[in-house]
């Protein structure tokens, strides 16, 4: 398999050095229609408008997205149907169920290739510690998208996210918990999961950090948070590997996972109720990124416009999801007063997020102490 | 691996020695092609699929995250924990490996004992439709492993909907209430021997064809004991053949992922896991080559426990001639 992938990448450096002399002898020919050279452009506007934008991504006829799940996240399945239908455009889906580090790795793996990833949707920590490869794009919305949660230079950008949230099924639980302290609660012996190992899941990893919060930690001290669940798998309530599926068959009846994913289990299982903790949550938003080397910068950068568009943010809305523009589109009435009726309330105040120094420390400590915590036969 | 290799290079030329100067050397190289040919896809699937990524491992396990040559991921790897203000700071890597030879120990001796045993009940018994139905059976349980078994115990031993649990909790004795879960060390071990147990038997069965009825009773003619025929006979001819069942039992249970996977949802630390774990992350950027670093210790201790396979082997393989 390795060598034939090298004979396609060899065959994709052949064919784009012959493109690119192409067009080096017909911009030379014919300066007058100034060839636009969409990997080094930096928003639609310097670069002849939307109109142009869309000319040139249709050209490009397909964008390459990855690690993109195909139904009931965040309404990436509609998503990417509403792109298609609207511009003709043809998007390849690599490796629907996969992580952050697999799209890292696909692109390191795969440059010069045609169908490497154009667009990333990566977990922040992952954008932000690896600036080298994306390229700077800030889209028409720019200005509605929180400082904090953006490259001023726009390399990265935060696209959609929600709370850490508590859910339960009120057929086998009698009174759900609405707090972390609650969850100690005996009556919840063997109930209680997470989302896979926090180091390695972000819901997981958030939970714990959730957790921490309610006890006094902080986006600077996570340990709280691991004390906490060290306390529940202590006392026996703690079970692993909660999915949409163990909650579905009952094995896992209480759930910390995403707000916008637990409404998806809610669709599913018919008496599962979800909550936002009383006493400390945590918000987080996954990170859209443009890679340097796309092979299609133009629908690479359409696409982009089209998630940040009121119409892409309202469609992340619809799957629970809370958009980054959230705010703004509030404010200027471009949100979707259905969907939003949806959404648990979010907790007062602003939204803050800790500083990706601070992921890496948490995650650093959650990574050394988390079989600790857990273990014990 | 390597006795293929030198069967296929050594039979040719043993065969023109025994003809003699008879056959010309066009006829030699067609036949030594002949004989070669079976084996090249064999070697070429063990050059794509285990040394070409062996070797990507073993560079890129010394390689730091920008590509410079660096000893410190393994340094990390082997490193112990240590505690500031009441916090672990590294080592879960090696408590991971702790964990895993813990792990592959326990599911290598406790089968490797019953299994042998079994076997041996097994290989005694007179009911030949008994001794296929077993065979058979061990056969296809010692392959039931990864999610489809995990989902099996889940959906049997689970706390709160298990269908054992129930039956159990209805005779009074449900085992989560008595220290047991199936998602810490022991019940992964217990799973594990769910598969590893029929693996012993399928080993060691054809070790007791090389346990010859007329030693037993020659043992016998002279006055031995059937403790002293076993003691001086039976386990020195069947040790190699267990102790080499075992190894083999090591290996699979260091190196099995999807099981402890989908039954513990990666939360116990193991090697393989915390593989996954760097692979699959979303929470820590940029440690692929920690990942390489742990795959390469892991082909370090597999390497020993192969090659341990292989010499016992050897030495079994001389009584069943």
């Amino acid at each position: 398999m390795s060598t034939k992938k090298m004979k396609v990448a060899v065959a994709a450096g052949l064919v784009s050095t012959m493109l690119s002399g192409v067009a080096l002898v017909s911009g030379g020919a014919n300066a007058a229609t100034k060839k636009v050279n969409w990997s080094t452009v930096t928003s639609a506007k310097a670069a002849g408008g939307m109109s142009a934008l869309i000319k040139a991504a249709k050209k490009e006829g397909h964008v390459n997205v990855i690690t993109i799940p195909l139904a009931g996240w965040a309404n990436y399945g509609l998503i990417m149907k509403d792109f298609t239908k609207k511009y003709g455009i043809k998007i390849n889906d690599a490796n629907p169920n996969g992580s952050s580090a697999q799209e890292i790795t696909a692109i390191q793996q795969d440059k010069g290739r045609a169908d490497a990833p154009d667009v990333v949707d990566v977990g922040t920590s992952y954008a932000t510690s690896n600036l080298g490869l994306w390229a700077p794009y800030k889209v028409a919305t720019w200005s509605l998208i929180p400082t904090a949660s953006k490259d001023p230079s726009g390399r990265w950008f935060d696209d959609y996210g929600g709370y850490v949230a508590i859910g339960c099924d009120t057929k086998i639980v009698t009174t759900c918990p609405t707090s972390f302290a609650d969850l100690t609660n005996p009556a919840y012996k063997n109930e209680v999961a997470i989302n896979n190992n926090p180091t390695s899941a972000s819901a997981a990893f958030y939970a714990v950090w959730a957790a921490a919060i309610a006890n006094g930690g902080s986006y600077s001290n996570i340990a709280p948070g691991l004390t906490f669940f060290a306390n529940l798998n202590k006392i026996g309530n703690f079970v692993p590997g909660g999915t949409a599926a163990t909650a579905a068959s009952g094995a896992t009846p209480i759930l910390i996972w995403w707000d916008y994913l637990q409404n998806g289990v809610a669709a599913s299982v018919p008496g599962w109720k979800s909550v936002i903790p009383t006493d400390g949550t945590i918000a987080a938003y996954y990170t859209q990124a443009i890679t340097k080397d796309a092979p299609d910068p133009a629908a690479a950068r359409l696409w982009e416009e089209f998630l940040y568009s009121s119409l892409g943010q309202n469609l992340f809305l619809q799957g629970y999801a809370r958009p980054i523009e959230l705010p703004g589109m509030i404010a200027n009435k471009t949100v979707n007063q259905g969907f939003l009726a949806k959404l648990p309330a979010a907790p007062k105040g602003a939204l803050t997020f800790p500083t990706p120094a601070q992921v890496t420390t948490a995650g650093t400590t959650v990574d050394s102490n988390w079989p600790a915590a857990i273990s014990g036969s | 691996m390597s006795d293929l290799i030198t069967d296929a290079s050594t039979s040719p030329s043993g065969v023109s020695d025994e003809i003699g100067t008879k056959r010309s050397l066009p006829g030699a190289l067609i036949r030594s092609v002949r004989t070669g040919a079976p084996v090249v896809p064999f070697l070429a699937y063990v050059t794509f699929g285990l040394l070409i990524p062996m070797v990507v491992i073993i560079n890129l396990a010394f390689r730091s995250s920008t590509g410079k040559l660096t000893l410190a991921n393994l340094r990390t790897i082997l490193a112990a924990g240590h505690l500031e203000s009441g916090l672990l700071v590294g080592g879960q890597y090696r408590a991971g490996f702790e964990n895993s030879l813990k792990l592959a120990l326990v599911t290598s001796i406790i089968p490797g004992i019953l299994g042998t045993f079994l076997a041996y009940a097994i290989a005694t018994s007179n009911h030949a439709l008994f001794k296929r139905l077993t065979a058979a059976c061990s056969g296809v349980l010692a392959q039931f492993g990864g999610v489809n078994l995990a989902f099996m115990f889940i959906a049997a031993l689970n706390a709160t909907t298990g269908v054992v649990t129930h039956w159990l909790t209805e005779i009074g004795f449900n085992p989560w209430d008595h220290g047991f879960s199936l998602f810490k060390f022991w019940g992964v071990a217990f799973v594990y021997m769910y598969f590893q147990l029929p693996l012993m038997v399928l080993i060691i069965t054809p070790a007791f064809a090389g346990l010859k009825e007329s030693w037993r009773e020659a043992a016998s003619n002279l006055g031995a004991s059937t403790w002293r025929y076993w003691r001086h006979v039976g386990l020195p001819v069947l040790a190699p053949a267990v102790l080499g069942g075992m190894f083999l039992l090591f290996g699979s249970g260091f190196s099995a992922y999807a099981t402890a996977e989908a039954l513990t949802g990666g939360t116990i630390a193991i090697t393989p896991i915390q593989i996954g774990d760097i692979l699959n992350g979303n929470v820590l950027a940029n440690q692929a080559n920690l990942g390489y670093a742990l795959g390469f210790a892991m082909i370090v201790i597999l390497l020993i426990s192969v090659i341990g396979y292989a010499l016992l082997r050897r030495r079994t393989s001389r009584w069943l001639r």
